[in-house]
């Protein structure tokens, strides 16, 4: 017998906290504006300045099509994102997150960034076939070092499961306090600016060489759509980094608690996912961009090489 | 001719009079006085405005400068990739009257036979401010629902385009004014 009861309030939460997450997303676009213009010594645009912005583009009167693939990509990427939040534990609290849900959310990660291929290579126009070009290059980049230290948080807290990393990093036994995870936060964090595409590798989008790049044929509602996917995608990889190396922002126990618990937890979350933002911010808003192939020599050649550093301190750990 | 005063529109005015993006055409020397207007000094991103980089994305079509006739089919093709509704600032006396390029035979005179221009910057060169100014002005007429050039250019296409067509054929003596109907 299903308890419909138990999954309708369990869909209302996960509708709830979607919801959620695109509200937060877009108030980053405004504040990750705001900051920048700040660090340039201007005044900027208002903090709410997202939602006007996704506002107008769903308010635009015309459309251009490039086919059916074209309409539907950014919803792909949309939903491929949404799917991903998901599988992610917000504030302690996990929605569908199960047993070895870190290889899935990997897997998922790649999803989102395919669904912006497809548009991209649908609009025809070169700039978008030079732009995907280099999306997939700095994602197969920035993958291994970032996989890397995965892979070493997962041989040492001996599970798969991100639920499991978190729990383990409960009472304040965060993974960042651990000395050979406060370098692989390091590293991880250089990975977390490519993901976020954000200077100095924010190759792929580059609007004064190729013209945003894959987002060159977008405009209007489509546009809008991806807008959306991008606001999400900062919030999904920052919780991601915050549930790896900063305990998923759970400070306080469900079980003592009780509903205040979620509470301040949600809002340790809030401004943890903040503040790794700001810190991307700060990079983006003083280095330039680098070439496609200086990126990849940067991501193989040196971060890659401290996560193999940490791979084997972790195996030597866990051997002896 | 105005636009529908129902309550969605007002709301959808508001919104996009605060969110311009805006894709410059810089031919003529106006494109000197962007960079101050875009960064510290005048911060045009205060209002929400922001340059983009294709015409896809963008709401304003500023054409700063004279334009040649090969440069006008340009103008064209750009105003004609943007989405609806879409804004055009003519800026500088070069797209007004043709500037110090009065009598050339390779230059247009008036930007608006060609494509409806919804704000004129007068001057050679504008400064700053009056580039703001005019940004503002602009936003006053979204929000009155008065900024309606996007609408003309559907209403007297066959005008506008038999205009062009005159242009591109180096026949500039034989463009003619767009002639408005009031009855709507």
């Amino acid at each position: 017998m299903v308890d419909f009861f138990a999954l309708g309030e369990q869909i209302l939460v996960m509708a709830f906290l979607v919801t959620l997450g695109y509200a937060i997303g877009m108030f980053f676009n405004g504040f990750a504006r705001k900051i920048t213009a700040r660090i340039h010594n201007r005044v900027g645009p208002p903090i709410y300045q997202g939602y006007i912005d996704v506002f107008k583009l769903f308010g635009k009167k015309t459309n251009i099509s490039h086919g059916w693939i074209f309409d539907l990509a950014a919803l792909f990427s949309i939903a491929g994102i949404t799917l991903v939040f998901l599988f992610l534990p917000v504030a302690g609290f996990s929605m569908l997150s199960t047993d070895g849900d870190l290889f899935l959310i990997l897997y998922l990660l790649a999803i989102p960034a395919l669904g912006f291929a497809l548009g991209a290579g649908a609009s025809g126009n070169p700039n978008a076939a030079v732009g995907i070009m280099r999306a997939l290059m700095t994602m197969l980049a920035y993958e291994l070092p970032l996989v890397m230290v995965i892979v070493a948080m997962m041989v040492h807290y001996n599970t798969t499961s991100l639920a499991g990393i978190v729990a383990a990093q409960s009472n304040m036994h965060w993974a960042i306090f651990l000395p050979v995870f406060l370098i692989g936060a390091i590293v991880a964090d250089m990975a977390l600016q490519g993901m976020l595409m954000e200077k100095p590798f924010d190759i792929p989008i580059a609007p004064h060489e190729i013209a945003t790049g894959p987002m060159v044929e977008f405009g209007g509602k489509h546009l809008g759509a991806l807008m959306l996917y991008k606001m999400m995608g900062i919030v999904v990889e920052t919780t991601l980094f915050v549930d790896l190396f900063l305990g998923g922002g759970v400070i306080l126990s469900v079980a003592q608690y009780g509903w205040l618990a979620y509470v301040v937890n949600f809002l340790v979350w809030f401004g943890l996912i903040t503040f790794v933002f700001f810190l991307a911010l700060l990079i983006n808003a003083v280095f330039p961009r680098f070439r496609i192939e200086q990126a990849l020599k940067f991501y193989w050649k040196y971060d890659a090489l401290v996560a193999l550093l940490i791979l084997i301190w972790i195996f030597v750990e866990v051997s002896t | 001719m105005t636009l529908n005063h129902d309550d969605w529109g007002k709301v959808a005015r508001m919104m996009s009079k605060r969110s311009l993006w805006m894709v410059h055409f810089c031919t003529g020397c106006g494109a000197m006085e962007m960079p101050p207007v875009m960064t510290s000094r005048y911060d045009m991103e205060r209002f929400g405005m922001h340059a983009m980089a294709t015409p896809r994305q963008a709401d304003v079509f500023l054409v700063t400068g004279y334009l040649a006739v090969k440069t006008l089919k340009r103008v064209v093709q750009v105003y004609e990739q943007m989405r609806d509704p879409k804004y055009v600032i003519g800026f500088g006396s070069c797209t007004i009257n043709g500037g110090m390029y009065w009598d050339s035979y390779n230059t247009i005179k008036d930007l608006s036979k060609y494509i409806p221009v919804d704000v004129y910057i007068a001057g050679c060169m504008p400064r700053p401010e009056a580039i703001i100014d005019s940004f503002l002005k602009l936003m006053d007429m979204i929000d009155k629902g008065e900024a309606i050039g996007w609408k003309k250019y559907h209403k007297y296409y066959d005008q506008y385009k038999k205009n062009q067509r005159m242009a591109y054929a180096y026949r500039l003596d034989e463009v003619e004014d767009i002639k408005e109907d009031d009855a709507k």
